[in-house]
C-alpha cells in the first residue's frame, strides 16, 4: 500500500469512526491497534445521555454531548446501511429515579440544573412513573423522564464501525504503536483512549469502572424498556435493558488502573439494582467486568492538533462519553483532516488547554485558532514523521517514581490569616484578614471583601 | 496565628477531603481557592502504583499540600490498623486520619473499635487523628491513648446537617488539650464559622465543597468562614439580651 494519508492509532469506536469518515472521503487510511475494540468500549453500557450526564460546571462538555446525541439517529442509520449491522439503537428514553427521600432530593437538585440550562427533563407523577415502568420497586419515591436520552449497544457498534471502515477502504494494521514517529502518514490521528497519554504526554488517566451484565431468565426480554438511572441509598446506578434479554448494571468510578472485579462493588451495584427493580434478583448474573475510562482533568475530551506537532491530531480522553461522542468526534476530526481548519465546536476541547496549571488564572482560555493541521488535500509534504523534539520529550508523562511521596507542608511564606485572634488572645485587627492576606483566589478576580 | 498539629505548623485551619469530586480540574482550583495545606484521601480511592500520570496524587503534589491518608471504609480495628500501615508505606507519612465506621447507613464511628485501633497505631509510632463522635468522654479516652488531636463529627458524613450538638463540641474543646478539628456534617459556610466560634482549632470538610454546584466558590467561602469564626471566637461577642439596647446614646440630643 502507498503511504497513507491518515494513520489512526486506536481501533475503538472513536478511531474506527474517524477512519470510516476519512476513508469515505477518499483518503487512504490505516488503523493501528494490537487489539481492536478491547478498551473502554468493551464494557461500556452505551447510554447516549447528554441530559442525565449534564453536571454543574461542565456546560461546554454538555453542549458537545447534546450536539453529538443529535447526530446519532442519522449516524446510526448510515452506519447500519454501510455495515449491514443493527446497532441496538433504542429510543424509549431514560427514567431518572430516586429510591429514598434523600435520593430524590439529590436527583431533583440535578433535574433543576438540567432544566435551568434548557435540557428536556420532565418530572413524572408517581402514577405516570409506574405506568411507564411497572417493574420499578414501589419503594421508589419519584422520578423524571429524559425522553431524548437514548441507548446503543457498544458491542454491536464496534464491529459495525470496523466493517464500515474496511468496506470504505481503511486498512486495519494489527500491532502496537511504540511512538508516533513510527507511523508513515501525512496526518496521524491519536484515538488510543488511555493509551494516548504515553503517545502524546497529554493528561489522560485511567478511571476504573466495574460493570455487570445480567440476563432475563428463559431468554425473555427484560421486564423494563427504558434505561433507568438513579440513586439508591446514595449509590448511583444505571440499568440498561437490551432487547436480547441482557441488562447492563453499572458502574463504579474509581481512580485506579487495575481491571480487577471486587466483591464489594458487585454487592453495591446489585443491591442498588435490585432496590430499584426487584425482579432483577431473579436474573442470571452472566458477566462481571472492569474497564478503564480515559479520563481528563475536566472530564471533557481532547480534540485537535497536538501543540508543536503539525500533522498530529488527538481524538482521545472521552472519559464516560466515548459512545455518545463518536459521531461528532468522527465528523469534526475528519473535517479537520481534510480542511485543516478546526470547527468552532472544537475550540473548548483543544489539546493545549492543559498547558498552564490551574490556580494561575491562565487556564481554560483556548487562544484563537492558530496553526491548523496540515491539510491532506493539496499538501503531500506534511512531515508528520519528523517528530518535533521539544514537545515529545518535555510533554511525556514521566512514570511516577515508585518511591514514596514526600509530604511537604506548603511553602513557608506566611499567610496573614486571622492574626492575633486566638481564643484567649486580644482582639485581632479584622482588617488584617481582609487586607494583607493572599485572599485573591483566581488571578484577576476581585477580592470580594475589598 | 498558626495552628500546630502533630508538631507541624499550619497557616490554614481548613482541611479538605477529596471524596465526591466529580472533576479533577475543578478540585484543583477548589484546593487553591480554599488555601488549605492539608488534604485527606482514602488509600482505597487511589492507585499508588507508578505511572498514574494526570491523577489525583499528581494533582495533590502540584498543589503542594501535605497528605493526610485516611482509613475510610474500615469497619473493624484490625482492618483499620492494616490499612493505616499500608497507607504509611504508600504515602511515606505516619500521619493517619483514623476512621472505623460502626454503621453503614449513618457512617458514624464505632467508639470501641476506634479506641483499640488508636491505641495500637500510637504504639506503632503513628500520629493518629481519629474521626470520632461528639462524645466528650470518648474524646478524652482517645487523647489518653495518645492521639495527636480529635476529629468529632458535627453530623453524619456527607449529610450537610451542620453541627447537631454544638454544646458537646464545646465540651470536647474544654475537655482535651490537643487540637479539636470539627469533621463531617458541614454543609455551608456559616456552619464552618460556627465550629470555629465553638472553639475548634480547625475544620475538616469534603462534600460541602466537592458536591457544591460551584466548588471553587464554596471553597473560597469556607476559607473566609474559618477565618471569620476564628476571629469572632477571640473577639468577645456581646451577651444575648431579651430586649433592645440602643446603640446610639441619648446624650446630646438637640432640643426641639
Amino acid at each position: 500500500m502507498a503511504r497513507a494519508d491518515v494513520a489512526v492509532v486506536g481501533a475503538g469506536p472513536i478511531g474506527l469512526a474517524v477512519a470510516w469518515r476519512c476513508a469515505a472521503r477518499g483518503l487512504r487510511v490505516t488503523v493501528h491497534d494490537p487489539a481492536p475494540g478491547s478498551g473502554a468500549s468493551a464494557v461500556a453500557a452505551g447510554m447516549l445521555a447528554p441530559v442525565a450526564e449534564a453536571y454543574f460546571g461542565e456546560r461546554e462538555l454538555t453542549g458537545l454531548l447534546v450536539e453529538s446525541a443529535a447526530r446519532w439517529p442519522a449516524f446510526a442509520a448510515e452506519l447500519t446501511e454501510a455495515s449491514g449491522v443493527e446497532l441496538g439503537y433504542r429510543t424509549e428514553g431514560t427514567l431518572l429515579v430516586g429510591l429514598t427521600a434523600d435520593d430524590l432530593a439529590e436527583a431533583r437538585r440535578l433535574w433543576a440544573y438540567q432544566q435551568e440550562i434548557g435540557l428536556p427533563v420532565t418530572p413524572l407523577r408517581p402514577s405516570q412513573l409506574r405506568d411507564r415502568e411497572p417493574a420499578l420497586a414501589p419503594r421508589v419515591r419519584g422520578g423524571a423522564l429524559a425522553a431524548t436520552d437514548h441507548q446503543v449497544d457498544p458491542r454491536l457498534l464496534v464491529p459495525a464501525l470496523r466493517t464500515a471502515a474496511e468496506r470504505a477502504g481503511a486498512v486495519l494494521v494489527p500491532g502496537p504503536v511504540g511512538t508516533l514517529s513510527d507511523l508513515d502518514a501525512a496526518v496521524t490521528v491519536v484515538a488510543a483512549g488511555c493509551g494516548a497519554a504515553a503517545l502524546t504526554g497529554l493528561p489522560i488517566r485511567p478511571v476504573k469502572g466495574q460493570v455487570l451484565r445480567l440476563r432475563a431468565p428463559g431468554g425473555a426480554a427484560p421486564g423494563f424498556r427504558h434505561v433507568i438511572r438513579g440513586y439508591a441509598d446514595g449509590e448511583q446506578v444505571y440499568l440498561v435493558p437490551r432487547s436480547g434479554g441482557e441488562v447492563v448494571v453499572g458502574a463504579t468510578v474509581e481512580e485506579r488502573r487495575d481491571t480487577d472485579v471486587s466483591a464489594g462493588a458487585v454487592l453495591r451495584l446489585l443491591r442498588a439494582a435490585v432496590d430499584l427493580v426487584p425482579e432483577l434478583a431473579e436474573y442470571d448474573l452472566v458477566e462481571t467486568a472492569a474497564g478503564l475510562r480515559p479520563g481528563t482533568p475536566d472530564n471533557a475530551p481532547i480534540l485537535g492538533e497536538l501543540p508543536g506537532r503539525p500533522g498530529v491530531l488527538v481524538a482521545a480522553g472521552h472519559h464516560r462519553h466515548g459512545i455518545v461522542l463518536t459521531p461528532v468526534t468522527a465528523d469534526l476530526i475528519a473535517d479537520l483532516v481534510t480542511t485543516g481548519r478546526p470547527d468552532p465546536l472544537l475550540a473548548p476541547f483543544r489539546p493545549d488547554r492543559f498547558t498552564s496549571p490551574p490556580g494561575t488564572g491562565a487556564t481554560g482560555a483556548p487562544a484563537a485558532s492558530g496553526s491548523a493541521a496540515s491539510a491532506v488535500a493539496g499538501s503531500g509534504s506534511a512531515a508528520s514523521g519528523a517528530a518535533v523534539p521539544g514537545w515529545a520529550a518535555s510533554g511525556a508523562v514521566a512514570p511516577r517514581a515508585a518511591a514514596p511521596r514526600a509530604a511537604a507542608p506548603r511553602a513557608a511564606a506566611p499567610r496573614a490569616v486571622a492574626s492575633g485572634a486566638a481564643a484567649g488572645g486580644a482582639g485581632g485587627d479584622a482588617a488584617a484578614v481582609a487586607g494583607g492576606d493572599d485572599v485573591t483566589v483566581r488571578t484577576g478576580e476581585e477580592d470580594p471583601w475589598n | 496565628m498558626t495552628f500546630r498539629l502533630g508538631g507541624v505548623e499550619f497557616t490554614s485551619r481548613l482541611i479538605l477531603g477529596t471524596g465526591g469530586a466529580a472533576n479533577l480540574h475543578v478540585l484543583e482550583e477548589a484546593i487553591h481557592a480554599s488555601g488549605t495545606e492539608l488534604v485527606t484521601l482514602a488509600l482505597r480511592r487511589v492507585d499508588t502504583a507508578p505511572g498514574m500520570g494526570g491523577g489525583l496524587l499528581d494533582l495533590l503534589d502540584r498543589c503542594g499540600v501535605r497528605l493526610l491518608p485516611n482509613t475510610a471504609g474500615c469497619y473493624t480495628a484490625v482492618e483499620a490498623v492494616k490499612v493505616a500501615r499500608l497507607a504509611r508505606d504508600a504515602f511515606d507519612t505516619d500521619w493517619i486520619k483514623l476512621e472505623v465506621i460502626g454503621d453503614e447507613r449513618t457512617l458514624l464511628p464505632d467508639g470501641v473499635e476506634l479506641l483499640r485501633a488508636a491505641e495500637e497505631l500510637v504504639a506503632d509510632g503513628f500520629t493518629v487523628l481519629p474521626y470520632t463522635s461528639d462524645d466528650p468522654v470518648l474524646a478524652r479516652r482517645l487523647v489518653d491513648v495518645g492521639c495527636a488531636g480529635v476529629m468529632p463529627a458535627g453530623a453524619p458524613i456527607g449529610s450537610g446537617l451542620g453541627i447537631s450538638n454544638p454544646h458537646h463540641i464545646r465540651l470536647i474543646r474544654q475537655t482535651v488539650e490537643v487540637p479539636v478539628i470539627l469533621d463531617a456534617g458541614i454543609g455551608t459556610a456559616s456552619e464552618a464559622a460556627l465550629a470555629m466560634e465553638l472553639g475548634c482549632d480547625a475544620v475538616m470538610l469534603a462534600s460541602a465543597v466537592t458536591r457544591a454546584a460551584d466548588p471553587v466558590a464554596m471553597a473560597t467561602a469556607m476559607r473566609y468562614a474559618v477565618q471569620a469564626g476564628r476571629l469572632a471566637a477571640g473577639a468577645g461577642r456581646i451577651p444575648r439580651r431579651h430586649h433592645a439596647l440602643a446603640s446610639t446614646p441619648d446624650e446630646g440630643r438637640p432640643e426641639l
